[in-house]
């Protein structure tokens, strides 16, 4: 029997990702000259877990160079040594190597060795120079023996503590018998929030499944003869007492939520939808029952209806999450870019709160750091040119987001120099795109999404190449998103996303065509009419409505859905006026049905992608009702003549 | 990587000594498939259909939640006549991680078959071309045909599983 260490590996992996996103956002708002104590402790707890996972595992190259880490964060910690900038942008790059190495780990790929020997180095220099105390190399060699190992003969409680560095292991059960270690516990407050932490964070002690496993268990190699011993090696710890303030701000930022697999999360989800379906379904047999009992019938599924439909709400609001998710690694990057680009520049995050579905802000995080690294590089001028212009010499990046109606909107607006209209016509000529000179801003704006455009003088490292905001529409669009750039010559440019507010459910308009039902989006709609054929024009062949003080395009449901029969005579037929980007057209349907929220299913999960069709959904009746997507419905050249 | 190791083991399964095989009909011939792809089995129920399908394509269902294709063989490989009555069967199959239904006229036995007893494939005189052939079995009452499900479904005459190895490509 062998325990599948892969599990514990996954959430040993997700966990130090966590810690060093901690680690980085602490690091960055941390103040040089008062450093909050408790930000250190943060800083020094998530290093710290993620040593001791590392050592658990036998994750070597992510246990030396925290080991270091550590040491620098308690002596900071401790008032024994002064942050500088320095130290930040040192710990921030071994927070990379870190991420690295737990990539490479992940990946199963090659530890790049000599990165973590220049972090290590660069993190002693720290310590040397500060007059770090000789024995720490040996500290270093000497937990890496004692890693993962316990000595029968030493109880857990007596780990030693009056050396710091050693002193923090004790929550993790690892023993370390190094000679003149032998005293009693002597702990630190950040000692038992430490294990607090260890206990929840793991899963490896409180999970009732691995702790099971652990007492029978040779493969993990690291208990010799005391199988209960990681629950008492975190206990004493944790029972110590501490500054209550200090335990008291672990606990809350401990509490709250739990970790759970998005797969189940999106079953939950479905399996909600088909209950939704077999109420509807019991809702129509309650109709036929009569007499007393089919009123109580009636009135129970009302209240069954009304319950459901709160477990949807509450089911669909678990997949989203906060924006602030992908917005927090932007301090960072603009930290760095900005340095690199030799630009002042500040980052301002609004809406951070707003709330996206989970599937989006991960599709989001690429497009948005093409966006935002645009802004530093080509946005924001260089500090000549601003002071030049009278700007001040701080650029301004906001990054936005916020929710309008049915959409989230966000934004990255910079106070930068602006697009330049005549530099994108000039390169749009050259691309041998279709320009003129008169083209209004927006189109032109619109003319960088073409493949392989950069106005960028030079080609940089940061950006220019010219490969990008292609990707970066393409990318936006696959959520249902558009993307807006609004720009004026010398004060900045605005690129506004526009996201549905979640993928999974729309508003519907149910319409009918030859007895099959169809689902056309609600925020598509304009109106719905039955033409007058004073209405109905004809134009080279073509049925146009006059509608609205405009020539509408009309597109046959029928026949783009490619239903055998001829369709119903247009005089009887119901126009479905809709609107997508820029543009508008008229859909001929049968009948409308009525108006319904429609949960979306994927059509390509089992098949593939239809044209015209977004994807399908399920009926009250269990049946499948396909989704017509609008804007892929008509073809551009077909509705083209009609402007 | 789901995929992959569901079709590892599907592998292992088919070179391994004794498999199992789902026999149904198809007009007046027997055939059998590897029943650790199958799925459920259910009637026929009316689909909803897909614009711009090939006539084989029945439309979708909704299996359980899941937009499910529904391919009548049948049709593709004009073995019978297909009719749609309250005898017609619908063979769910898990096929690289995705669910596809495939009418046959009915659904007979589960029969165990050992690698011995597989002949080759005639090269003609079968509906289905070769490639989708594991093979010939003779079972008491005669030959099984035995269709390597996998491959068939997921081939380019099927056409449901193009879209899908475009868009990777695509995204890579």
């Amino acid at each position: 029997m062998s325990v599948d260490m892969n599990q514990f590996h996954t959430v040993f992996f997700e966990e130090s990702t966590e810690h060093l996103q901690t680690m980085e956002e602490l690091l960055l708002n941390i103040s040089t000259d008062a450093p909050d104590p408790e930000d250190l402790n943060s800083i020094f707890r998530a290093a710290h877990s993620i040593k001791g996972g590392s050592g658990i595992f036998g994750f070597d190259a992510l246990t030396g160079l925290t080991h270091v880490m550590e040491t620098i964060l308690d002596k900071a910690r401790n008032n024994e040594l002064d942050l500088t900038t320095d130290i930040v942008d040192v710990l921030l790059a071994t927070t990379d190597t870190l991420g690295g190495i737990v990539q490479s780990y992940q990946d199963e790929t090659d530890i790049d060795w000599q990165q973590i020997e220049k972090g290590k180095a660069d993190l002693e220099a720290i310590l040397k120079d500060d007059d770090a105390p000789t024995e720490m190399p040996q500290v270093s060699s000497e937990e890496e023996d004692g890693f993962g190992f316990f000595d029968d003969d030493e109880p857990v409680a007596t780990v030693a503590a009056d050396n710091p560095v050693v002193e923090d292991d004790d929550g993790f059960g690892f023993f370390d018998d190094a000679p003149g270690t032998e005293s009693i516990v002597e702990t630190t407050p950040a000692t038992s929030s430490e294990a607090a932490n260890e206990e929840q964070g793991f899963g490896f002690f409180t999970e009732p499944k691995p702790a099971k496993a652990i007492p029978d268990e040779e493969a993990f190699g690291f208990f010799t003869d005391e199988p209960s011993s990681p629950k008492p090696a975190a206990k004493p710890a944790a029972k110590k007492t501490a500054k209550p303030a200090q335990a008291k701000s672990t606990a809350t930022k401990e509490a709250g939520s739990i970790r759970v697999d998005t797969i189940k999360i999106d079953n939950v989800v479905n399996l909600v939808g088909e209950m939704v379906i077999t109420q509807s379904i019991l809702s129509m047999i309650g109709q036929e029952v009569e007499g007393t009992s089919g009123e109580k019938l009636n009135a129970t599924l009302e209240e069954l209806s009304r319950n459901i439909r709160e477990i949807q709400e509450a089911t669909m609001s678990m997949r989203m999450i906060h924006v602030s998710f992908v917005f927090n690694r932007f301090p960072r990057l603009v930290r760095d870019l900005a340095k690199t680009l030799n630009k002042k520049i500040d980052l301002v995050i609004e809406g951070g709160e707003t709330e996206v579905d989970k599937s989006m802000i991960e599709k989001l995080a690429d497009p948005l750091t093409h966006l935002v690294r645009n802004s530093l590089d080509h946005g924001i001028e260089p500090l000549e040119k601003r002071l030049a212009a009278g700007k001040p010499e701080v650029g301004t990046v906001i990054l936005r987001a916020e929710q309008r109606g049915g959409n989230i909107l966000i934004s990255i607006q910079d106070d930068g120099g602006g697009l330049s209209r005549e530099k994108i016509l000039e390169k749009a000529i050259t691309n041998g795109l279709d320009v003129d000179e008169n083209m209004p801003d927006e189109a032109v704006w619109q003319l960088i999404f073409a493949p392989g455009f950069s106005t960028a003088e030079a080609v940089t490292d940061v950006s220019g190449r010219g490969v990008g905001m292609d990707v970066v529409r393409r990318n936006i669009e696959a959520i249902q998103g558009t993307i807006d750039i609004h720009s004026t010559a010398g004060q900045g440019s605005t690129f506004t996303i526009k996201l549905p507010l979640t993928l999974a459910i729309i508003d519907g308009l149910c319409v009918s065509v030859a007895g099959e039902t169809y689902i056309i989006p609600l925020l598509n709609i304009i109106e719905s009419l039955q033409p007058t054929p004073q209405q109905i024009k004809t134009l080279a062949n073509d049925n146009v409505l006059w509608s609205r003080d405009a020539y509408w395009p009309l597109v046959c449901l029928h026949q783009q859905m490619c239903i055998p029969g001829e369709p119903k005579p247009l005089a009887e037929s119901i126009i479905v006026l809709v609107e997508v980007g820029k543009k508008r057209y008229g859909i001929i349907v049968d009948q409308l049905l009525g108006k319904q929220q429609v949960v979306i299913k994927s059509l390509e999960r089992h098949y593939r992608k239809v044209d015209g069709i977004s994807g399908a959904t399920i009926l009250g009746d269990g049946k499948v009702a396909m989704i017509i997507d609008v804007d892929n419905l008509a073809k551009t050249e077909q509705l083209s003549q009609v402007g | 990587m789901e995929s992959v190791s569901s079709q590892e083991r599907i592998h292992a399964a088919s070179v391994g000594e004794n498999k199992e095989y789902l026999t149904f009909m198809l007009g007046e011939e027997q055939y059998g498939l590897a029943i650790i792809q199958v799925k459920e089995i259910r009637g026929y129920e009316p689909v909803t259909k897909i614009a711009n399908a090939p006539d084989f394509i029945k439309g979708v269902i909704n299996l359980r939640g899941d937009i499910v294709p529904i391919v009548d063989l049948r049709v593709k490989f004009k073995v019978s006549e297909a009719t749609y009555n309250e005898f017609t069967i619908v063979i769910m199959l898990n096929v690289q991680d995705r669910i596809v239904g495939i009418v046959v006229d009915s659904v007979s036995d589960v029969i165990n078959v050992t690698e011995d007893e597989v002949h080759p494939p005639p090269e003609f005189g079968v509906a289905f071309d070769s490639r989708f052939l594991d093979g010939l079995a003779s079972v008491d009452d005669g030959l099984v045909i035995l269709v390597n499900i996998e491959r068939l479904i997921t081939s380019e005459e099927i056409g449901i599983f193009d879209s899908m190895n475009q868009q990777n490509e695509g995204s890579v």
